[in-house]
Formats: structure tokens, C-alpha cells, sequence
């Protein structure tokens, strides 16, 4: 397999994985979540190096999803308490330990392998070389697995608790009354984000890997009122940014993971332009109709 | 190099650099500081963060094309494409569904991935060795220069008289843009120039803390400010004072340690400000709201055990006998602990007196016995005969309003009542704590 395709596969999965589970985060108004634990991951990814001096996925997981949760609770916590809106409180949680995060790996330069820009924009180009060997057999890229495995868990846990997801998301009181707790699914879904940002930092970095959370729901949101139908398009406008950021990439000989960003925003933009022409258009057409009353409508 | 000496030729400003970088993070940290507030109480604080994203491909894109870094013009493209960011997140909102918050993240990912293509463009022909532009990233106050800081001073100045000449205006519109609006103010208009002042804010601000992390010292201070104080001006004039100590502590910080960059220390300082604010504030702090509480919990169990001790003794109006403790933990429903501590407490007071495990009510104890008793049955009278609530219905609410009728609202209560002499549960209600005086 030429590295290529693996850098492909890797961007589609991150941007299938991050574009599924981000359209929660749409449609709960909470895409600033997303950006909040991309940030507020960085130390604990940063402790899991320390501690274990190696990139294992497992401490790496687990200091991540200890920061995810952390930040979801510091900032009930401070909105609750401290009476502080929720979106300050996010972000002072979030640049607080994100700012941690850069400290300790300044502190740490020797010691822990990663520096300050792969944290900003991840390097998606070297994955192809960092490979996966399981009894002498290799197996192909490590954040190949990883990913793939997120994207499997996400489809996994939309499928099963498909019901709760989408009544908290779009009715927290009718889920209250029914007996579903807002809170509880609020909680996992962190986790889950925190999980899948955790897998997609690596290779794309704290703020691009916002870009695969949000944008793609953001424009499938924009598209269908059907839960299933702008999940599936999540996937496939995340597919299109992640094949055609790597080609735009590759032309120009740049980011990779900032072209995939950039493909998505270009996306967004040409769907959100047509959308507002087209309903435009539609509000021209059916406006004669929708001043007849009901008598006037059946006469003419 | 030894700390100290070091410490002391940042503190004392004897030399120039240093005296360069500390007016460029007071200035800063000020400016920042005060237009952090108008967004935080907006509920609009994650703008800044998106404006300081999208500055980024402004910076390169000054830079691609002058192929040399020349401060100003860097700051031009930056404030332009910060500009432009906050018009696509403010035509996102108005054009499609999607709300705020998706429009920000969706605005600040790409805007930066813009910026970064351009980076590893730069870097990748050549130029961006030396270029210093990743500086811009996590800020670098070393890195503020002698021409800088005359940017940094004009623009200061030029944002503190728009301030002072916007500051009643900015202030509606903060509290209620519905009214301002009917008072003939352009809202529209007001909140486009309120959002160009923030993106000159967070333009000046780039250099020293970066494009990430610019957001919080938009918020932070803002938000320790309002720990303390319910006036804007105050709260403005309190959250630029505390981006001023974060921006001078952070550059003293990498002062110390010049590898470190500055835009994280600034925001580890700035935090530390607001934990101390939020726990230590007088008014909204959560220690001293902790201690009304326990306070005011203490002063319950008190009045608790005034009221079953005098209730005990009304039938036969003799309270000289002796209480065994035990008993007194029966009479309600006391917690072991918050019992022994309201004992206590009365018996310092002079209210009861003890003897042994025994207590009894002395005659202030009586007649503060005989007020909360008379405080419950008056307001339970108040409710029947006003709310014409069912007796079974008064208990409870007078349960709490025992505890918070003030003297004033008692005197009302009886002349408005004609001091009744018995309430809905046919009970007396006690007056002779008055009469004796």
C-alpha cells in the first residue's frame, strides 16, 4: 500500500468518526464543547507520555478522557456554583488547561515527544511510518487502528443508544418526563468526544480536529431535518474534506490537516450559499399561493 | 543566571527592553481586560476566541507578500482577517439555522486551517526559518520591540476615548440592546463597532500571548472582575487591573525562563486570579456564601431549640425546670452534632442555662422562645386569613418564615392582624415577652 493511501484513510476516518459523533454537538448547541476538549486534552496526553516515557495508546487514552470529563464537570461546576455563564466558563476551563498542557511539554521538551505546532496541526503526513507490529507482523499505520476503532465504537454507541441520543438532543424536557437523563447523556458524550478527539490529535491537531467535529454536522445540519440522514451526510461531507484536503495538499505541497479543514469550510460555504438561494427562490414562488386564503386558493 | 538578579533588572525597569515589554503587557492586559467585559456580559465571551483564530492567515498572508516581517502591516492583515471572520460567523447566524456557537467553531477551525496552509507554505520556501511567525501561535513578549509598543500605545489610546465616548452606550446595549434600540440607538451599527474594537483588542494582543489563547484573557479577567463587584465601571476598571498584573507576571515568568512562551504563563496567571476571586470574592465569593449558609443554618438550630423549649414549658408558664439533653434531641429533628453546637452557643448567649446534661431557658432565652413561636403562628394566621389557605396548608411555610421576619415586618403583622390570640391550629399565640417590658 503506497503511503497515500494510508494518509487518505486516515483523514477519512478521523473526519467519519469526528463528523458522527460532532453532530451531537450541533445539535445540542454545544460545538464549543468540541473545541474546548480538543484543547483540554493536552495534559493529560501530555501526563500519559510522562508517565509511561512512550506513546501507548492506553495511558494516553485515559489521561485524555480524565481531562474530557474534568473539563465537562469544571464547567457545570462553575456555572452552577461559581454562577458564571456557560460559554465563559468553558472558556476559561478550556484555555486554563490547555495553556497547562503547553507549560509541561515546554518543561518536558526532551522527555516528551511532541512539540508545540504537531499539537496545533498534528502530522497526519508522518502516520504512514509509525506502524502497528504485532508479533513481528506488520499490521500497517498505528493511527490506522486507532481511528478505526473509534469509528467503529462511535457507530456503535449512535446505533445502540440511537433513541436516547436523539430525544436529549433535541427535547431535554420530553427526555426528563420519559425518565432519560440529560445530564448522564451530556456526560457520556464527552467521554465519547473526548475518546475520539484524543484518537484524531495525533494526526491533525488541537483546532483542525475541531474543523472535523463541527463543520460536516454543521453543513449536513443544514441540509435534512432527519437525524439518520444528516448523520450519513456528516460522513460523507467529512469523506469529501478529508479526499479533497489531501489533494489540495498535495498540489500545493502544504498541511494536510489544514487542508482538510479549508475543503470543509469550502464545502460548507457552497452548500450554505445554495441552501439560502434556494429557499430564497422558493419563498418567491410560493408567496403568491400563501397570501390567498383558503376560499380565494379554491376559486382560482 | 541567578533568578534573583534577575527578578530585580525586570522589576526595577532599568533596562530598556524590559521597560519595552512591560508596557506592552500592561497596555495589553489593560486594554483586553476592559473589552472583555462588554462580551462577557453579552454571553458572547467565545467570540474572542474565534476572532483570534481567524487572525492567522492575515499574519502570513502580510507576510507572503511582503516576503519580510514588518510588525505593522502584520497586524494590518491581521486585524482585516479577523475582521472578516467575525462577519462570516455574524452572516453564518443570520443566513442559516445553525446557532451561534456552531458558527464560532466553524469559523475559527477553518479560518485556522487557512493560516496554517500558509504557514507551512512559507516555511517550506524558505523564508520561515527566521520568520518568527510561529511566535504569533503562543505569543512571545520578548519578542515586543521599541516601534511595537508605539503601535500598541496609539492604538491603546485610541480604543481607551473610544471607551469613554461609547462607554453609556456600550453600556445599554450590554444590559438591554430591546431598549437601547427604542431609544433611537443604531444596535446594529453599535454592536459592528463594538465587534471592530475587539478585533483591534485581540490584534494587539497577538504578539504577546498568541492567536490561541487569546481568548482568555478576554475572559478571564472579565469574568474574576465580576467576582467582585455589580457596577460595570468598577467591574471594567477591576478587569483591566488584573490583565495588567497577568500580562506582567507572564512576562516576567519567561523573563525568567525565555524558552517558555509567554501566552500560557499569561493565562496561568489570569486563572490563578480568578480562582482566588471566585473562591475569596466578599459578596459572590464560595467561601463567604458557604458561611452565610452555615451561619444562617447555625442561627436555625438555635431558634429550633428556643422554640421546643418554650413550647414545652407554655401550658404550665413555668420554664425553671431542667431539660436532660437527650430529651431536647427528641424534641426535633436536631442532627447530633449542629445540637451541641446551638447548646452551646445559647448558653454563652445567656439564653439557656446548664447544668450538668440539663438545660433550661433563662428569662432572655423566654422571651426569645416566645418570638419565634409567635413569629410561626402569626404568619400562620397571616396566610389563612389572607391566602385563605387551609390550616393543614400554613405549617410549613411559616417553618421558614420564623427565621427571616425582621422586627418591622412583625410590628406590621400584628396591627395588620389586631394581635390574634390564637392561630388556625387553635393554639395560643404567646404576647407576654412584650407585655413584661
Amino acid at each position: 500500500m503506497s503511503p497515500d493511501f494510508w494518509v487518505i484513510l486516515t483523514g477519512i476516518l478521523a473526519a467519519s468518526a469526528c463528523g458522527l459523533i460532532g453532530s451531537f454537538l450541533v445539535l445540542r448547541q454545544s460545538a464549543m464543547l468540541g473545541d474546548a476538549i480538543s484543547h483540554a486534552v493536552l495534559p493529560g496526553l501530555v501526563l500519559g507520555f510522562l508517565v509511561t516515557s512512550s506513546r501507548a495508546v492506553i495511558p494516553m487514552v485515559i489521561g485524555a478522557a480524565i481531562m474530557g470529563i474534568l473539563t465537562a464537570f469544571l464547567t457545570e461546576f462553575l456555572s452552577r456554583s461559581g454562577r458564571l455563564y456557560r460559554d465563559s466558563s468553558l472558556g476559561i476551563v478550556f484555555t486554563t488547561l490547555f495553556s497547562l498542557g503547553v507549560i509541561l511539554i515546554a518543561a518536558f521538551a526532551g522527555q516528551v515527544d511532541l512539540d508545540q505546532e504537531c499539537v496545533l496541526y498534528g502530522e497526519i503526513a508522518y502516520t504512514p511510518w509509525d506502524t502497528f507490529i504485532l508479533s513481528g507482523t506488520n499490521l500497517g499505520p498505528r493511527s490506522v487502528w486507532i481511528l478505526g476503532a473509534i469509528f467503529i465504537i462511535n457507530v456503535l454507541f449512535i446505533t445502540i443508544f440511537y433513541k436516547q441520543l436523539k430525544i436529549t438532543s433535541f427535547d431535554p424536557q420530553l427526555a426528563k418526563t420519559v425518565g432519560i437523563s440529560d445530564r448522564l447523556w451530556h456526560y457520556l458524550l464527552t467521554g465519547i468526544v473526548s475518546l475520539t478527539v484524543v484518537a484524531s490529535f495525533e494526526s491533525v491537531g488541537a483546532i483542525l480536529v475541531v474543523a472535523m467535529l463541527i463543520v460536516p454536522g454543521a453543513t449536513a445540519f443544514l441540509l435534512t431535518r432527519r437525524l439518520w440522514l444528516m448523520l450519513v451526510l456528516s460522513v460523507v461531507f467529512g469523506v469529501i474534506s478529508a479526499v479533497g484536503g489531501y489533494l489540495g495538499a498535495s498540489v500545493t505541497n502544504t498541511s494536510i490537516a489544514g487542508f482538510m479543514a479549508v475543503a470543509g469550510g469550502f464545502v460548507f460555504a457552497i452548500i450554505i450559499v445554495l441552501k439560502s438561494a434556494m429557499d430564497r427562490n422558493k419563498r418567491l414562488v410560493a408567496k403568491p399561493s400563501d397570501q390567498l386564503n383558503p376560499i380565494q386558493a379554491t376559486l382560482s | 543566571m541567578d533568578y534573583l538578579e534577575l527578578t530585580a533588572r525586570f522589576f526595577s525597569l532599568t533596562d530598556a527592553n524590559v521597560r519595552i515589554v512591560v508596557a506592552g503587557s500592561v497596555l495589553l492586559g489593560a486594554i483586553a481586560g476592559a473589552f472583555g467585559c462588554f462580551t462577557f456580559l453579552q454571553k458572547r465571551s467565545l467570540i474572542g476566541d474565534a476572532i483570534a483564530h481567524s487572525t492567522l492567515p492575515g499574519v502570513a498572508f502580510a507576510f507572503l507578500i511582503l516576503g519580510e516581517k514588518q510588525l505593522h502591516w502584520l497586524l494590518l492583515g491581521a486585524a482585516i482577517s479577523g475582521w472578516l471572520g467575525a462577519l462570516a460567523f455574524n452572516a453564518i447566524v443570520r443566513y442559516s439555522k445553525l446557532k451561534l456557537d456552531a458558527a464560532l467553531g466553524i469559523v475559527l477551525s477553518v479560518f485556522f486551517g487557512l493560516g496554517i496552509i500558509m504557514l507551512t507554505f512559507i516555511q517550506k520556501s524558505g523564508a520561515g526559518a527566521q520568520s518568527g511567525l510561529d511566535k504569533f501561535l503562543f505569543g512571545q513578549a520578548a519578542a515586543i520591540g521599541r516601534a511595537d509598543v508605539l503601535i500598541l500605545a496609539i492604538s491603546g489610546v485610541v480604543m481607551l476615548l473610544a471607551l469613554l465616548a461609547l462607554y453609556g452606550r456600550l453600556k445599554l446595549l450590554t444590559f438591554d440592546s430591546g431598549f437601547a434600540a427604542s431609544l433611537g440607538i443604531n444596535v446594529g451599527l453599535l454592536q459592528f463597532i463594538l465587534t471592530t474594537l475587539l478585533v483591534v483588542t485581540v490584534t494587539i494582543g497577538l504578539q504577546a500571548v498568541g492567536v490561541v489563547l487569546m481568548s482568555a484573557i478576554l475572559i478571564i479577567p472579565a469574568a474574576a472582575a465580576r467576582q467582585w463587584t455589580d457596577k460595570l465601571s468598577k467591574m471594567i476598571l477591576l478587569s483591566a487591573l488584573f490583565g495588567m498584573i497577568s500580562g506582567i507576571l507572564g512576562a516576567y515568568i519567561s523573563f525568567l525562563k525565555p524558552h517558555f512562551p509567554t501566552g500560557p504563563w499569561i493565562v496561568i496567571v489570569a486563572a490563578l486570579i480568578f480562582s482566588l476571586s471566585i473562591l475569596f470574592a466578599p459578596q459572590r465569593g464560595l467561601v463567604s456564601r458557604l458561611r452565610r449558609h452555615l451561619h444562617n443554618r447555625r442561627s436555625m438550630t438555635q431558634d429550633h431549640i428556643l422554640k421546643v423549649l418554650f413550647k414545652a414549658g407554655m401550658d404550665s408558664r413555668s420554664w425553671k425546670e431542667f431539660t436532660p439533653r437527650m430529651q431536647i434531641a427528641q424534641m426535633w429533628s436536631f442532627t447530633k452534632g449542629e445540637l451541641g453546637r446551638g447548646l452551646r452557643k445559647l448558653v454563652a448567649k445567656g439564653q439557656l442555662k446548664k447544668e450538668g446534661n440539663m438545660y433550661r431557658l433563662t428569662e432572655s432565652g423566654v422571651n426569645a422562645g416566645a418570638r419565634v413561636t409567635r413569629l410561626h403562628r402569626l404568619w400562620e394566621v397571616y396566610l389563612a386569613r389572607y391566602l385563605e389557605l387551609p390550616q393543614d396548608h400554613v405549617h410549613r411555610d411559616a417553618e421558614e418564615m420564623e427565621h427571616i421576619i425582621t422586627p418591622e415586618v412583625e410590628k406590621k403583622l400584628e396591627e395588620m392582624l389586631g394581635y390574634p390570640l390564637l392561630d388556625p391550629h387553635q393554639q395560643e399565640i404567646p404576647y407576654f415577652d412584650k407585655v413584661e417590658k
